[in-house]
């Protein structure tokens, strides 16, 4: 290594680092790091002449939740926790009851879902339900969708579905298609 | 031994700081890059449910954002204390979100609109009568594409 030798005239950068620290803390003061994050969902449009003829639907195709305003949910017409939701609706969508679903792992009742694509989730709040429980409720229908798409990619592609390229993940949608319907909220009082 | 003797002489040698502004600016950079300017001031408790199946909101410039919560203490003898909905510096009315929607679409170019989306930044303890009156006023808006914010966490946690 080459000597330094002394007395090499250097330029007075001190006050460069001033000027950049009082840039940098400003930046600091301002900047936000969280990033915004949610539950994404989209809207039916606007179109009351509809509601008159929705199109029929068998009833065993239907999952049903009911949020009443003490925060209590009724799934299929039975008092549930929260906690066993996620697992009664990853068996109701892949209970594959006209066989017709050859990746399904479900227990084909019949009193169930005919297959994941005519599966649907209803989900009915009452005006009086917290808005905690009802993205609880949602989260809680979402990972059941991704449980089983994650099962459908690592068995197909050996990854999680968030890992998949745009065409795999298309293709894991169209076996799970999401299919969350909300009814209009009743006022039930309470 | 003499390798290791200690010099004397000649003051404490100075520490180059020509390189500190470059660590600097280093910093200085990366946090203007990744600073994002507070929009908008809130008037109202926000304390946003906790979710684990959540979306990142990409493209910031495509998102509007609407405020519900319980006013903060200060503005509780002037607008109440039930929840109120905030729209960029105000309190607002339930009527007035498709004005505010419909501005804020104006304000994105034709090619990106359909891809608008509106995120739903709800205090928890927010009752769903009011959420879904923003719903149905979304609907009527078309602005069909919503997110509802939350926090990373276990849903079931303490």
């Amino acid at each position: 290594m080459a000597k330094n030798k002394r007395g090499i005239p250097e330029i007075n950068a001190g006050s460069m680092a001033d000027i950049a620290f009082l840039l940098l803390i400003f930046f600091l003061v301002t900047t936000t790091m969280d990033v915004d994050s949610g539950i994404n969902r989209k809207l039916p449009p606007w179109n009351p002449e509809q509601l008159d003829n929705p199109p029929p639907i068998k009833k065993k195709n239907i999952f049903t939740v009911l949020v009443n305003s003490n925060d209590q949910l009724l799934v299929e017409d039975e008092y549930m926790d929260l906690r066993d939701l996620r697992s009664a609706a990853v068996r109701f969508l892949d209970n594959n009851g006209d066989g017709s679903c050859n990746y399904c792992e479900g227990l084909r009742s019949p009193n169930s879902s005919d297959n994941p694509g005519k599966a649907i989730v209803s989900l009915q709040n009452d005006r009086g339900t917290s808005y905690k429980m009802y993205i609880s409720v949602q989260n809680e229908l979402a990972a059941a969708y991704n449980e089983l798409r994650d099962r459908e990619a690592q068995q197909m592609f050996g990854a999680d579905y968030e890992e998949l390229d745009e065409t795999q993940k298309k293709e894991i949608t169209d076996m799970y298609p999401q299919k969350i319907s909300e009814a209009e909220p009743v006022n039930l009082g309470g | 031994m003499s390798k290791f003797k200690k010099k004397s002489g000649g003051g404490t040698p100075g520490i180059s700081t020509a390189s500190l502004p470059d660590i600097v600016f280093m910093l200085l950079f990366f946090f203007m890059v990744t600073t994002v300017m507070r929009e908008v001031e809130l008037l109202v408790d926000n304390t946003k449910p906790l979710a684990t199946e959540i979306k990142k909101l990409e493209r910031k410039s495509l998102v509007s954002y609407i405020y519900v919560g319980k006013p903060k203490d200060k503005y509780i003898p002037t607008v109440g204390s039930e929840p109120r909905i905030q729209l960029n510096d105000a309190f607002a009315r339930v009527k007035d979100i498709q004005q505010y929607v419909i501005a804020e679409k104006e304000a994105i170019n034709e090619a990106e609109r359909p891809l608008m989306t509106v995120s739903i930044k709800a205090d928890e303890d927010v009752k769903m009568g009011l959420i879904t009156d923003i719903k149905q006023e979304l609907r009527k808006a078309e602005a069909l594409k919503i997110n509802y914010s939350t926090r990373k966490g276990e849903v079931f946690g303490d």
